[in-house]
């Protein structure tokens, strides 16, 4: 069942992911063609997780793979709110080769495997790795928006002539986006961060390094609202301290699984 | 019926020709109904890059002589110029002016209402209504199919494309104009059509600068307030006839503080230049001059002469279906004929035989059913041949072999 599930969504990221590419190029049709496949691909791999989710003992999600299945779904379903809109279209180009990627290697983890088991309650895991990864996507997606602002702000002090060609938001939307992504998903760490470090006080335990980045990344974030609010940081600057939090998040996704997922 | 167009376009006419040729509606309506008469149809389309006339009559000779004469009777010198077109190459003709692929700016929108107001002018028959409808089809079809319609092909549009690309929608984006000549009124025409404010006009002669507000809203400064109003802005639109620059980049940097890192978009069209080109340098300030435009202008006229090439195909596409549309009207009668001489005999035999009124009704059920099942497929084969120009043969053979010659 998870073959079947796992391809058909793999096929249809990559679809779009490469349309992507070929709207980049010459804008029309591929973009409707990448948005179809982010949907389908999107409603299939909801569907592995649901079979995932009825078959697992426990929360099926709480191995570094399967936490990277189900992040890559949080970044997809996000992308999806903005993404179906023509001038978002190129965001996809930030993310759905990501999504590509990380997918492929929750697959060789595991993490799209039927049939896990997890030594935490669930309720304890749906609300510490629930949040913790729907902040993650979120600042994933702040990532892509803050990526296309310095690409497409680049191009205006160019004074590009092919400027037009593209549609991209305005600079001061994709802006005011990126803010409104992160105000979201920073309470969203907040309290995922919270209920970890809640249950690390009562069964005892010491802070791991992936807990150190990612309050070093809540500190980053929780600065760039900070910032914007009071000293009215907007524009290259606070796009360039998105993209800085990013690569936060892309180490404690990426590089640092083995010092905190137990199996 | 043959389709006949006479006319003149910006291809072979200069202005001084083609202003004395030009028709108003009310004119264009009047000459349609004169050249359509009793029995013909016409429509006159009429604007400032050409003036065609389209006629549908029996005889194509006798349609373009009327044509040609009603053109030189506006100017006799038009002789030259006229080209003349008839049945594929006219409605090919009008399907490429209705996708703006004959106008002098590929794709430009204003064509396709003209084509509309002709065809609502027109004195029109099946035939040219049929034309006019499917060269509107065509013309929106090759616009949402292609971007040939999409990128701005003006400085002033360009202009307001760029702030879109500085803030996104403009609803709500307040503008400073500085100097109220004509050359910035169209920036800010397109500027307030995509729901720009205008917040201050700034100008030499204050009596200017009231006369734009008067128009287009906003309050008159003096030109020595322009820095004093940065601030409050998102825009400035700069086109004076001053020797040195209006603004200069220690004035927009003495505001970038206060504008707390809100992008400001700076349009300088005049020459001599009034923005100081170093006002780029700063954080979020955007400044483009009249050469930067022209060049994202010539750009977006390339894409559109690029997208031309996709929309030629649309329209070919779509004046082969009119061609066999036109075509299998030729076959109609024949069909008609068929069909009338084969219900005649259906009729005829039901109305000989000896039958109940319950027999009667399923004998004329019965038979209506196998006779239509019998013609359906002729009928269609002739409408294809109709369509591959072998379409008379097949209506005459037709005939011949049902003897139908009588009927013609």
């Amino acid at each position: 069942m998870a073959e079947l599930l796992f391809w058909p969504a793999l096929l249809a990221y990559g679809e779009a992911a490469f349309a992507y590419f070929g709207e980049a190029r010459r804008p029309g049709r591929a973009g409707g063609l990448a948005t179809w496949g982010v949907r389908i691909g999107w409603l299939v791999q909801t569907a592995l997780l649901a079979v995932q989710a009825a078959r697992a003992d426990g929360f099926p999600w709480s191995t570094w793979a399967g936490s990277l299945n189900l992040f890559v779904w949080l970044v997809v379903g996000t992308y999806l709110i903005w993404g179906c809109r023509p001038r978002y279209r190129l965001l996809g180009l930030a993310v759905l080769p990501l999504a590509v990627v990380l997918f492929v290697l929750a697959r060789v983890g595991g993490g799209t495997d039927i049939g896990g088991r997890s030594h935490y309650s669930n309720l304890f895991l749906i609300l510490h790795v629930g949040l913790v990864l729907a902040a993650f996507a979120g600042f994933t997606l702040a990532a892509g928006l803050s990526a296309l602002y310095v690409w497409q702000e680049r191009r205006l002090k160019r004074r590009e002539s092919s400027i037009l060609r593209l549609h991209v938001p305005g600079l001061a939307k994709l802006d005011d986006v990126a803010a409104r992504t992160i105000a979201v998903a920073l309470p969203a760490l907040t309290l995922g961060v919270a209920v970890g470090v809640a249950r690390l006080e009562d069964r005892g335990g010491s802070f791991d390094a992936l807990m150190v980045v990612t309050l070093v990344t809540w500190v980053v974030y929780a600065a760039y609202l900070a910032l914007r609010h009071f000293a009215g940081w907007r524009g290259r600057r606070a796009a360039y301290l998105v993209l800085a939090g990013f690569v936060l998040v892309a180490v404690v996704r990426l590089a640092l699984p083995v010092t905190h997922f137990a199996t | 019926m043959s389709v006949v167009l006479v006319g003149i376009s910006h291809h072979r006419a200069p202005v001084e020709l083609r202003e004395r040729a030009a028709l108003d509606l009310q004119r264009a309506r009047e000459l349609a109904r004169t050249l359509a008469g009793e029995n013909g149809e016409a429509v006159c389309l009429s604007t400032c890059n050409r003036t065609e006339l389209y006629l549908a009559e029996e005889s194509a000779d006798e349609a373009e002589r009327k044509a040609e004469a009603a053109l030189l009777a506006l100017e006799e010198e038009l002789g030259p110029a006229l080209y003349r077109l008839r049945d594929e190459a006219a409605a090919l003709h009008l399907f490429r002016v209705a996708a703006g692929l004959d106008s002098m700016v590929p794709g430009e929108g204003e064509i396709l209402g003209q084509v509309r107001s002709a065809h609502d002018a027109g004195a029109t028959g099946p035939i040219l209504d049929r034309l006019f409808r499917d060269a509107l089809h065509a013309g929106k079809k090759a616009r949402t199919e292609t971007a040939i319609g999409e990128s701005p092909a003006s400085v002033s549009s360009a202009a307001a494309a760029l702030a879109e690309q500085v803030f996104g929608e403009l609803a709500g984006r307040t503008v400073l104009v500085v100097g109220a000549g004509e050359t910035g009124e169209l920036a800010v025409k397109s500027l307030v059509a995509r729901g720009a404010t205008i917040a201050f006009v700034a100008n030499r002669t204050a009596q200017r600068a009231q006369e734009l507000t008067s128009r287009f809203g906003g309050k008159p400064l003096g030109l020595e307030d322009v820095g004093g109003s940065l601030e409050h802005v998102d825009v400035v639109l700069s086109s004076t006839a001053a020797p040195g620059w209006t603004l200069s980049r220690s004035e927009v940097e003495r505001v970038l503080h206060a504008r707390k890192g809100r992008p400001l978009f700076l349009i300088d069209l005049a020459v001599p230049r009034d923005l100081d080109p170093a006002i780029h340098e700063l954080d979020s300030c955007y400044l483009y001059d009249i050469d930067d435009l022209e060049a994202v202008v010539a750009e977006t006229l390339a894409g559109r002469r690029r997208e031309a090439e996709r929309a030629e195909a649309i329209v070919v596409g779509e004046a082969d279906r009119f061609r066999e549309w036109q075509a299998s009207l030729d076959v109609v009668p024949a069909i008609a004929s068929l069909r009338a001489r084969a219900e005649e005999i259906r009729a005829a035999e039901l109305a000989r035989a000896k039958l109940s009124g319950a027999e009667r009704r399923a004998a004329e059920s019965v038979t209506a059913a196998v006779l239509n099942k019998l013609l359906h497929l002729p009928t269609i084969r002739m409408k294809q041949a109709a369509a591959a120009a072998d379409g008379v043969i097949y209506a005459d053979a037709v005939r011949h072999l049902f003897g139908l010659e009588d009927e013609r």
